[in-house]
């Protein structure tokens, strides 16, 4: 199943500039090339032979390790996309940490007592949370953190490296971060939280009242795991989501990420490096997936994978 | 696979449904004035949301201009209405074409079941794997020049492997209950039971999708808008303002929050009208 997907995946990315009007080293090298320059990307992808050679030839570079070399800013695609992951990685584990630390416990409160006065609160702020997209969010954080109380390192293009000192990295990553846990908290508040009022009037549940259980114990020991199954694989897709679309955050803050280098990419026409990540983001998501498919297997191993 | 979690918490049926309230109409009635306001913002006394006013650079509410002017002078109030026609148009159209030809193939595959259903299926599911929003913003951004139908058709097609597989869930629940099987005892013809009784019972879960679906391809657009790859400015939506409101955000607050509050409150109503509507029918929660 994962290579099949993988097999379709590369194959879309590969035909992505089939799909498009026009001449395929017009696009990749944009207008202005030189007979030159286009020969030396024919030779390159072979693209006066047949497509499915076409296909071959690029698949066998790729497999290799060779995703090309940028006709725009001469470096190597891969060495690229192996500088910006690490940001995006950092991104979304600080993002999650904060959105399972809040989700958590505050969906626990809100499944105590469904309908009181807490969960109708949590409730409704979080159903309001989820109509604010993230640019929205991103944008007033700005303005209030970065502009108005003046915190430095929190405004746009101030992105420090985690090699150099990593309270200044944490910092520069903590309004994005701070932005998608948000997306990500109100997703998994919701979910666990009707899970957890779902389970809790299982029979097991008045079981372990009875015996005299206490209220936390029951609550994270007897109800949390079988409720936390949609949880995961809400969080796997989200985090997915995530990684390919982290990219408005990064690009207004200028944080050099995947999203970011895409979306440069892009206004530069640079096709290779556009292609490059297409293909890595991809196969990142389906993995993701997959990992997250096996956690579940092994929090209730009664769903079999498929 | 990834969508172990399909059918999750049932909750019980309710004895007597609960009635819609207040707060659901009154959100209809919004998306409604947003709807008209978009139909007829040409016919409105509005100011020429691209007339750029010298005059009045930058200033706060008032009279002359409701919402205040932008730095170049235009009436923001008239550019948010005239804004909402990109946002709405992408919304609708794109979900005309996803529900358009995800939503028959998910009904005629789940109640035919066999090797199409298969197929179409299988296919459907390598689709969702591939990320749509990142197949999305590579193919609009190579096919230039930008226009709406672009971006509607694009978003449009990236949506249907996702509306099939809520459709064809929904409808399989459906399918296996008595009274389907009673008419096919009966002797209904497929036309019949697929027009007569599976349809009046998917709709309801295809409509609070649809809106909930409508609020998703929005926020993309304000997403697209952002990375310069919805309609060009100075057409104005509701994405590109905030966007092009980011660098005058200290001098001028009120560039970046009324467009902001319209997109925040039309994507509000049509979470809750959907999220009631799926209540009110007492669906399965089928995840999104």
């Amino acid at each position: 199943m994962l290579v099949g997907i993988a097999f379709v995946i590369s194959v879309g990315s590969f035909y992505l500039i089939h799909l498009l009007p026009g001449d395929p080293a017009t696009v990749i090298l944009g207008t202005g090339a030189t007979p030159d320059a286009k020969a030396a990307l024919y030779k390159l992808l072979g693209l006066n032979k047949p497509i499915y050679l076409q296909y071959f030839t690029w698949i066998s570079n790729v497999l290799r390790g060779h995703l090309g070399t940028s006709f725009i800013s001469q470096t190597s695609v891969a060495q690229t996309i192996r500088l910006a992951f690490p940001i995006d990685l950092e991104m979304i584990v600080l993002s999650q940490i904060l959105a399972f630390g809040a989700a958590i416990p505050a969906a626990m409160k809100a499944a105590k007592k469904p309908d009181g006065w807490v969960d109708r609160t949590l409730s409704a702020g979080s159903f309001t949370l989820l109509s604010v997209p993230p640019f929205i969010i991103i944008v007033l954080l700005v303005l209030l953190v970065a502009i108005k109380w003046n915190i430095p390192h929190t405004g746009p293009s101030s992105y420090v490296g985690l090699g150099s000192d990593w309270i200044t990295n944490i910092e520069s990553l903590a309004l994005p971060s701070f932005t998608l846990a948000i997306a990500s908290f109100v997703i998994y508040f919701r979910v666990l939280r009707s899970d957890l009022i779902a389970t809790l009037q299982e029979e097991f549940i008045t079981m372990a009242r009875s015996k005299g259980i206490s209220q936390r114990r029951i609550m994270w020991r007897h109800a949390f795991r079988p409720s936390s199954v949609a949880l995961l694989g809400t969080a796997g897709v989200n985090i997915g989501g995530l990684l390919a679309g982290g990219f408005v955050v990064q690009y207004l803050l200028a944080i050099p990420g995947l999203g970011y280098t895409l979306i440069t990419a892009i206004n530069m026409s640079d096709y290779l490096l556009v292609q490059g990540i297409v293909l890595i983001v991809s196969i990142s998501v389906v993995v993701i997936n997959f990992i997250f498919d096996f956690i579940i297997y092994l929090v209730d191993p009664r769903i079999s994978r498929d | 696979m990834t969508n172990t979690f399909e059918e999750t918490a049932v909750f019980e049926k309710p004895e007597t449904k609960e009635p819609l309230g207040i707060l659901f109409w009154i959100c209809v009635g919004w998306i409604g004035l947003n709807l008209l306001g978009a139909i007829f913002a040409n016919v409105l006394p509005l100011t020429d949301p691209l007339f750029e006013n010298y005059n009045a650079i930058n200033a706060g509410p008032s009279l002359h201009h409701f919402f205040g002017t932008d730095d170049l002078g235009r009436d923001i109030f008239a550019r948010v209405i005239f804004g909402s026609r990109v946002s709405i148009s992408v919304g609708l159209g794109a979900m005309l074409i996803g529900f358009g030809i995800g939503g028959p193939l998910g009904m005629l595959t789940a109640y035919r079941r066999g090797r199409f259903d298969t197929a179409v299926t299988t296919v459907m599911y390598v689709f969702l794997a591939f990320p749509a929003i990142i197949a999305t913003i590579a193919i609009l951004s190579f096919w230039t020049p930008r226009a709406l139908f672009k971006i509607i058709l694009v978003i449009g097609l990236a949506s249907v492997p996702l509306v099939y597989r809520v459709i064809r869930t929904a409808t399989m629940n459906i399918a296996t209950k008595d009274y389907v099987i009673a008419a096919k005892v009966q002797g209904a013809t497929d036309r019949r039971i697929l027009f007569k009784e599976l349809l009046p019972n998917v709709a309801p879960i295809g409509i609070s999708f649809l809106l909930i679906g409508i609020a998703s391809v929005i926020t993309l657009e304000g997403a697209l808008a952002f990375l310069g790859l919805s309609v060009n400015p100075p057409t104005p939506s509701w994405g590109n303002m905030i966007n092009e409101s980011r660098t005058v955000m200290a001098q001028n607050p009120w560039l970046v929050i009324f467009p902001s509050l319209a997109l925040c409150l039309f994507l509000l109503c049509l979470n809750f009208i959907g999220d009631r509507l799926r209540n009110y029918y007492d669906v399965t929660e089928v995840k999104l």
